[in-house]
């Protein structure tokens, strides 16, 4: 396993150099082994489909002008990662002034449900009572993490769904390592104080047997 | 201890606290304390279940084709530029033209010593770019045709396949950057011209993803039409072919023919 990570990072490092020397389609290959981590990432920190392409390919454009800067040894997956993020971040600070500027309301309501790509994922055991409960808890999880800032929705995300260090938070947050720590403490705080109450209201429907 | 505070449960969850070991003594002696780290856990398990939607197989691919247009092709590093495998098979090649044409020039100057030696190396050396060029616009005349006359093969069919003239204009690519150069050095401003448009076509091609769509083919197609690049690849292969068999009959013509065309 460490070998073959070691393998990719050496393939990475030979594409990022013959992209360098003006081989444009080397560039491919760079994209198309980090694209699916970049999605998950982007996905998870703008909670959109639409936005998500946006950073994807923001992120992919940013990494190609800014290549020359890029360090033969670092990774590129982190480097095009670490731009995703900062990008989303700046992405959904700009959204939020726009929506702010037309006024518009929230949609929470089943038209907004509708074009939301979560409920397209499929739920493996479709019971209505499990449904109904998994919908309103995916619903509360998107509140929830819509009400954290922009700072503690990146914290979180990198630390808890993509297992990043601090260091590396810090460096996307622009902060120094204890603030980043902090800006995960706080997250988790008002994520718990958020979802608590309907994990409460899960757990007897869990005791009557209608989950899993 | 004194029972820690929510915050310091978190950074104990997070492994990110310098009073590790205190904690863990005291989660042992107090029920309400792991009670509490375990209400935390829960959230953050249940968290763990917010799914992302797949965005399908052929992602990455589709990543490519939205990017692919918006990229710049990079200047490279000089040194880089010449160290790439490919570039060195040609700079070798032309490295290889040139001594051959030295080695030419010296003994052609030993045999016809009633002609100056300036003049009979500047004719090797234009006979053998006349023959490399030739061979090179035969080369591309192919990809060209190949291309021009792809179709899909029924009408229902998404995507042709144009990957192996795709690889083709790629390598003729490097070749026709230097024979542009050597060509503009000697002075032949009407080849370099015609080598240049050729170029341009070159890099289209090289640059289009693999598979087209029947509409993009037709782009291409379009494109290769409108300069008319095939035509004129055809004139000046055929020139070239003339100019090389009066070059075997009356070597002296060659640069005069040259200058000819730059005029025209």
């Amino acid at each position: 396993m460490k070998e073959s990570v070691e393998s990719l990072r050496e393939t990475d490092a030979i594409a990022v150099e013959r992209v360098l020397a003006g081989d444009r389609d080397a560039y491919r290959t760079l994209v198309e082994r980090h694209s699916r981590n970049v999605h998950r990432l982007a996905y998870r920190l703008t909670g959109n489909a639409h936005d998500t392409e946006d950073v994807v390919q923001e992120a992919f454009l940013r990494a190609y002008q800014k290549l020359g800067q890029f360090e033969a040894r670092s990774n590129f997956g982190t480097w095009v990662y670490r731009i995703a993020a900062n990008y989303a971040i700046d992405r959904m600070r700009q959204r939020n002034k726009e929506d702010a500027r037309r006024e518009l309301p929230e949609t929470h309501g089943p038209d907004g449900a509708e074009q939301d790509p979560v409920a397209l994922v499929r739920d493996e055991s479709p019971s209505p009572e499990r449904l109904m409960q998994s919908t309103q808890l995916r619903r509360e999880m998107e509140r929830a993490l819509n009400e954290l800032s922009h700072a503690e929705r990146t914290a979180f995300v990198m630390r808890h769904w993509e297992g990043c260090g601090i260091e590396e938070i810090a460096a996307v947050l622009k902060s120094n390592t204890s603030a980043a720590k902090n800006t995960v403490f706080r997250a988790v705080q008002k994520l718990r104080r958020a979802l608590e109450p309907f994990l409460d209201a899960r757990a007897p429907a869990k005791a009557m047997g209608t989950e899993g | 201890m004194t029972h820690p505070t929510e915050e310091q449960l978190i950074a104990y969850r997070e492994g990110e606290t310098p009073r590790r070991e205190e904690i863990a003594t005291h989660l042992k002696e107090c029920g309400g304390c792991r009670s509490e780290l375990e209400r935390i856990g829960a959230v953050l398990r249940v968290l763990g279940e917010f799914p992302v939607p797949e965005p399908g197989e052929d992602y990455e691919r589709r990543v490519w084709q939205r990017l692919a247009p918006k990229l710049a092709q990079k200047r490279a590093r000089w040194w880089q530029t010449w160290l790439e495998p490919r570039r060195l098979a040609t700079a070798g090649a032309v490295l290889v033209l040139v001594v051959v044409a030295f080695v030419a020039g010296r003994i052609t100057k030993r045999v016809r010593t009633d002609t100056t030696a300036a003049g009979t190396q500047e004719q090797v050396r234009e006979r053998i770019l006349v023959v490399a060029v030739g061979e090179h616009l035969g080369k591309s005349e192919m990809v060209l045709v190949e291309l021009a006359n792809a179709e899909p093969q029924d009408a229902k069919q998404k995507h042709v396949n144009i990957s192996a003239e795709q690889h083709r204009a790629g390598d003729l690519l490097e070749e026709n950057r230097m024979y542009r150069q050597t060509a503009l050095q000697q002075g032949d401003t009407g080849l370099a011209s015609v080598l240049d448009e050729l170029e341009r076509v070159l890099v289209d091609v090289a640059h289009s993803p693999d598979e087209v769509t029947p509409a993009q083919l037709e782009s291409i197609q379009k494109r290769i039409e409108a300069h008319g690049i095939l035509f004129k690849v055809r004139v000046v292969g055929k020139e070239l072919q003339q100019r090389q068999d009066d070059m075997k009959t009356a070597p002296a013509q060659g640069g005069q023919q040259a200058r000819e065309r730059n005029k025209t």
